[in-house]
């Protein structure tokens, strides 16, 4: 059965309404997308959409109590409270610097979790 | 007390703070000071855990507390003095600020230009008096954001969001993340605050409702928040008392608008704009008083973290000519206005020499969401040219560029108008 599906591309702020029709995982056609960012969107979305997960991970003797996080490259939608899960588990050591690994391909997505800031010792 | 000089001094260390004094640091002003309450710099954007900024500066898609970074190392690479945890309590029209730490006591700094950025605070249950009881688990979404984010802990477990700015939409997404049960999101108005791509990236990757037209009616609970009523809107954003229901709930984040922070601005003697909340500006993003800048979100609240960066750049440079004495008014001061579905438009009045510059852009937002517009510009009345756009969101900040060019081939121009309208039979 052909189905027809109206997305928001979320590629950039701008977000094209862009109209998608597809059968199965099939795409038949895609249209309303400004540049090519959203075309590859669209075939995602509709096959096995996709996100950067940001969070956040608790530090040992850090001048915050959590840094933050975020995968290095998108993992699937599905997959998010597992990967939560795995990072609400571990606790690190501060100094880390940003883009630090902290935990190496979470969920065998082939994405690491790294620091987005650097988080100095607690000073006193 | 102590007394110092400087050449620019840089109230608030967020991201309009750092860029502005970055950039006037690179055109050739070395004697700068950032001055910031906390105990680090970077403003807001630490605790904004998310990804999506940068795109437009960057070209590429970071977190917030990755864009922070960025500028705090560049400020630091340039030795650009910061002084924390250093609360600022006064600014004079003739550019002296008063300020005060632990380590030091009370300073006063004579400063040769001053750059206000000291950003917006949240809108609050009293600022939009919601009837009821007053238990704890009324936030606003940023307080819930810093408890989340930076504090390490989660402050409820069943959870409704009034208003859909892009805070609230970030924040029913990170709550569901950390496990608790995000219930709704409640609009007063037809259409949301926020972000496409949030409603999209928070809301529905997680099925979370967004009940468009709905508003608290009431909060109910002793000690705690025990439950929500909620009510749909008539077309005048009137309840309709006989669709109220009650929903159980421990926390209820508001999301409800952002002010800018204006007290100091007003010491000085700064006029601001009833409709942005911020000051009169001109192109260099210079207030009424001579020497003093304002950029980033005590201006105006910016969508994008990126246009904030843009913005302060502008401040930053002007700044810069002016401590230089490089800064030249043409004695003529032409009004910008906003026109036909325009809410505002920054800078408000355009008065420098043109110098090196090619093009002055000019941001606005619409009052109401328009699908197919024409986006107009006039001066003196007269049209000077006109772009399309498929659609103009009043969530979404536009930027259209008004070309020096096009300003060196009008005389005696007093006035330039923006409006954007729907286009016929579309």
């Amino acid at each position: 059965m052909i189905e027809t599906k109206t997305l928001t591309c979320v590629a950039c702020p701008k977000g094209c309404e862009v109209t998608v029709e597809y059968e199965g995982d099939e795409i038949i056609e895609i249209k309303g997308n400004a540049c090519p960012q959203g075309q590859s969107y669209a075939e995602e979305e509709i096959v096995a959409p996709t996100r950067i997960l940001p969070t956040t991970i608790r530090v040992k003797n850090g001048a915050l109590p959590l840094c933050p996080v975020k995968t290095t490259k998108q993992i699937p939608l599905e997959n998010m409270f597992e990967a939560m899960q795995i990072i609400g588990k571990k606790e690190i050591e501060a100094p880390v610097k940003m883009g630090e690994v902290l935990i190496e391909n979470i969920l065998d997505t082939g994405a690491d979790i790294v620091a987005t800031r650097d988080m100095p010792k607690e000073t006193y | 007390m102590l007394n110092l000089k400087k050449d620019l001094v840089v109230i608030g260390g967020g991201p309009a703070g750092l860029a502005a004094a970055k950039k006037a640091y690179d055109e050739g002003i070395e004697d700068v000071m950032i001055l910031e309450r906390d105990f680090e710099p970077g403003g807001i954007l630490p605790q904004c855990i998310h990804n999506g900024f940068g795109l437009h500066y960057f070209k590429e898609e970071l977190t917030g507390p990755e864009y922070a970074q960025r500028f705090i190392n560049d400020v630091k690479e340039r030795n650009i003095e910061i002084k924390l945890d250093t609360m600022v309590l006064d600014v004079t029209k003739d550019r002296k600020v008063y300020a005060m730490n632990k380590k030091e006591g009370f300073l006063e700094i004579e400063a040769g230009a001053v750059v206000l950025a000291m950003g917006c605070r949240e809108r609050t249950a009293g600022a939009i008096g919601i009837p009821g009881t007053r238990p704890a688990g009324v936030i606003t979404a940023g307080t819930a954001q810093r408890y989340t984010n930076i504090e390490g802990f989660v402050p409820g477990d069943e959870v409704i969001i009034l208003g859909s700015g892009d805070i609230g939409l970030i924040m029913a997404r990170r709550m569901k993340l950390e496990g608790a049960d995000v219930k709704a999101v409640c609009e007063l108005l037809p259409y949301t605050g926020g972000l496409t791509r949030n409603v999209v990236q928070c809301l529905e990757d997680y099925d979370i409702p967004l009940m468009l037209n709905h508003t608290v009616t009431a909060i109910k609970g002793e000690g705690r928040l025990e439950a929500v009523e909620i009510s749909e809107v008539d077309e005048n954003l009137k309840p309709i008392p006989e669709t109220a229901k009650t929903i159980k709930a421990d926390t209820l984040l508001l999301s409800v608008g952002l002010i800018p922070e204006n007290e100091l601005s007003k010491k000085a003697d700064v006029a601001l704009d009833d409709r942005t909340g911020g000051p009169i500006v001109n192109e260099g993003r210079e207030t009424n008083i001579e020497g003093i800048f304002a950029c980033g979100n005590v201006l105006h609240v910016h969508d994008l973290v990126d246009w904030v960066t843009e913005e302060s750049q502008i401040a930053g440079a002007h700044a810069a000519k002016y401590i230089k004495n490089n800064f030249e008014k043409t004695g003529k001061c032409a009004e910008v206005k906003a026109g036909e579905n325009v809410r505002y438009v920054i800078p408000q009045k355009i008065e420098l020499e043109a110098g090196d510059r090619k093009r002055i852009p000019l941001y606005m937002r619409v009052s109401t969401p328009l699908t197919a517009v024409d986006i107009n510009l006039y001066a003196d009345g007269e049209k000077l040219y006109s772009f399309s756009e498929p659609f103009a969101k009043p969530g979404e900040m536009i930027s259209v560029p008004l070309a020096q060019k096009t300003l060196d081939d009008l005389d005696d121009l007093s006035e330039i108008k923006v409006d954007i309208i729907e286009k016929e039979g579309e």
